[in-house]
């Protein structure tokens, strides 16, 4: 992996560099360097997934089937009822569809890395990513990619098109957009409470039954957030914010706001979470002992 | 790397010259001996049991705020036969239910066993390792109940309003026949899927694939008898109602009379050809480990 290797290529004229001017071009250079980094993190990747063909779609089959799961149990549900809420039988499949893109993309991105991390932790192989010239929290969060999670993604996407056809809704392109913003804003937040929950393992070994504990919390996010009040609601919105995440995206598409304040919140909590997993981080840093060593 | 041994002919050699203790009575003492070992193991996982109670609870209370929306969007009226008390109670009973019979990491382990070769050593033991698993799972389940049994009592008395009581004692006792039996159809239906190891390099796919089915069918995202009946009908044909839907039934009191003895043999005959599966699996598979180690 060339781009790992220290500061030698031309095109990163590493941190002497410091002069005014080339200040922009060196930002520049910058990010050229980690998206070449980014590449080969990616190309290893589909390496490692092909080694393993019959598996890697197994589980693509195994995603697909839990999802299938979630439809039929709508389905069920509304055999019984005409609405949840105010939410109506294909406004929920949106949501569900929603909320499906929205965890396998982290899944896809991120899930791997933030289960890792008690691993590298207890096994002191972190020392090998900390030597690295790049940042640390880059490498250790994107390092591995799961390339079958992009393919369940795009069934979520197939659903909600499905969905929005029955809803006999055809969105703007802004719409679009602040759909796929809104679904950013979601990813962000999944990944810094389970990174900062992943951090966790620097105190102690018990990590990862915390981080899979987690996972579970993914189950909420699929239902409408009419159905919830009191501190129950206050708590997943507030504190957890996981009836934001993909509620307030779907709302854009299908059911408008009353006020553009849960946007607001989304965006908000979002990047609270992000500076908190940061903190998170380099408090937990700070206090890596190395196992092996 | 343990290499199996090519031939089982010098541990059953020895065997001969040693005094033949009393089968039963050491048979019963050699696995009371691993449930122990199993609970104490287990133990250093409370933690981890504690964690996953409590998570659990989230989705659980999710689940119910969801149905109470759905009574009331229907004002109140009841939906299929369950009014919303049922509901409630239906939901905590399976988690009950669930908390007593689950098969924790047992398959994940059994399968790393065969994977690592460590099966190799219960073939030169006089132990058998169904039973052996069998006696760890037990531990694995005690143990999880003595850590969720607070949380899972204090939650279910937080909502007592909603809580129904069997009708009698009898009704009681059958379903803890009914859990038991679910408890083993659980485990021994695990242990055959764990069998795969012998197979293929991943088993996870398949057990995940396996337990998508079982999560629809046994009844843990809803009751199945709000399914329309034809379906409800199908899925008798299955053994995945016997994994759940059925106690639960048993405790409140959907199916009784004739229907629940029915039940309870076609349960036991499911019990009986998971196990079957399970040695048959076994036996199978160890031909399979012997000629690759030999």
């Amino acid at each position: 992996m060339s781009a790992l290797e220290p500061r030698t290529s031309a095109s990163n004229p590493g941190p002497v560099d410091n002069a005014a001017a080339p200040a922009r071009r060196s930002l520049r250079a910058v990010a050229a360097r980690y998206l070449a980094i980014y590449i080969e993190l990616w190309r290893n990747s589909l390496t490692r997934e092909m080694m393993f063909k019959g598996n890697f779609l197994l589980w693509i089959v195994v995603e697909m089937l839990w999802f299938a799961l979630q439809l039929v149990f709508i389905n069920v549900l509304y055999l019984h009822t005409e609405s949840i809420g105010t939410w109506t039988k294909w406004q929920v499949v949106l949501l569900i569809g929603a909320s499906h893109f929205i965890q396998q993309t982290f899944q896809a991105f991120f899930l791997i890395n933030c289960t890792n991390l008690s691993e590298l932790v207890r096994t002191g192989k972190l020392d090998f990513l900390l030597l690295l010239p790049v940042n640390t929290r880059f490498v250790v969060s994107l390092r591995q990619i799961d390339l079958g999670a992009f393919v369940n993604a795009a069934s979520a996407v197939a659903v909600m098109v499905y969905a929005l056809h029955r809803l006999e809704f055809v969105p703007s392109l802004a719409q679009v957009a602040g759909f796929a913003g809104l679904c950013v804003a979601g990813i962000l937040i999944h990944y810094s409470l389970m990174f900062l929950l992943a951090t966790i393992s620097f105190w102690t070994v018990r990590a990862q039954g915390i981080v899979w504990g987690y996972y579970n919390l993914f189950n909420i996010a699929r239902m409408p957030d009419e159905a919830f009040r009191g501190l129950f609601k206050a708590v997943f919105t507030f504190a957890v914010p996981m009836l934001l995440v993909s509620n307030v995206p779907t709302r854009l598409l299908a059911k408008g706001f009353d006020s553009p304040w849960p946007i607001v919140l989304l965006l908000g909590m979002s990047a609270v979470c992000f500076a908190l997993s940061e903190l998170g981080w380099r408090a937990s840093i700070r206090r890596y002992t190395s196992a092996s060593s | 790397m343990f290499r199996p041994p090519r031939h089982l002919a010098p541990a059953r050699f020895l065997r001969i010259f040693r005094p033949a203790p009393r089968p039963d009575q050491c048979t019963m003492r050699k696995y009371r001996h691993v449930i122990n070992v199993g609970i104490q193991n287990n133990l250093t996982y409370r933690f981890n049991f504690l964690a996953r109670t409590l998570f659990g609870f989230i989705p659980l209370i999710a689940m119910l705020y969801v149905w109470r929306a759905i009574y009331e969007s229907n004002s109140g009226a009841s939906v299929a036969t369950y009014t919303f008390a049922q509901m409630v109670s239906y939901y905590l009973l399976s988690t009950v239910v669930d908390a007593l019979t689950a098969v924790n990491e047992d398959d994940w382990q059994i399968a790393a066993d065969i994977k690592d070769g460590n099966i190799s050593q219960f073939l030169l033991k006089p132990i058998d390792y169904l039973w052996y698993r069998l006696c760890l799972f037990v531990s694995g389940r005690v143990t999880y109940m003595m850590v969720a049994a607070v949380p899972l009592v204090i939650f279910i008395l937080a909502l007592r309003r909603y809580f129904v009581l069997p009708a009698d004692w009898p009704t009681f006792g059958l379903f803890l026949v009914s859990v038991v039996m679910t408890a083993l159809l659980q485990f021994f239906t695990s242990y055959a899927m764990a069998m795969l190891a012998f197979w293929v390099l991943e088993v996870s796919t398949f057990i995940f694939i396996l337990f998508a089915f079982e999560y629809l069918a046994s009844g843990h995202l809803f009751p199945l008898d709000i399914l329309p009946a034809p379906i409800e009908q199908a899925l008798y044909f299955t053994p995945f109602p016997y994994q759940l839907y059925f106690p639960v039934s048993v405790y409140l009191g959907k199916v009784t009379g004739a229907e629940l003895a029915k039940g309870l043999i076609i349960q036991a005959l499911w019990v009986l050809a998971a196990y079957a599966l399970a040695r048959f699996a076994w036996n199978r598979g160890i031909r399979r480990y012997a000629a690759v180690g030999g």
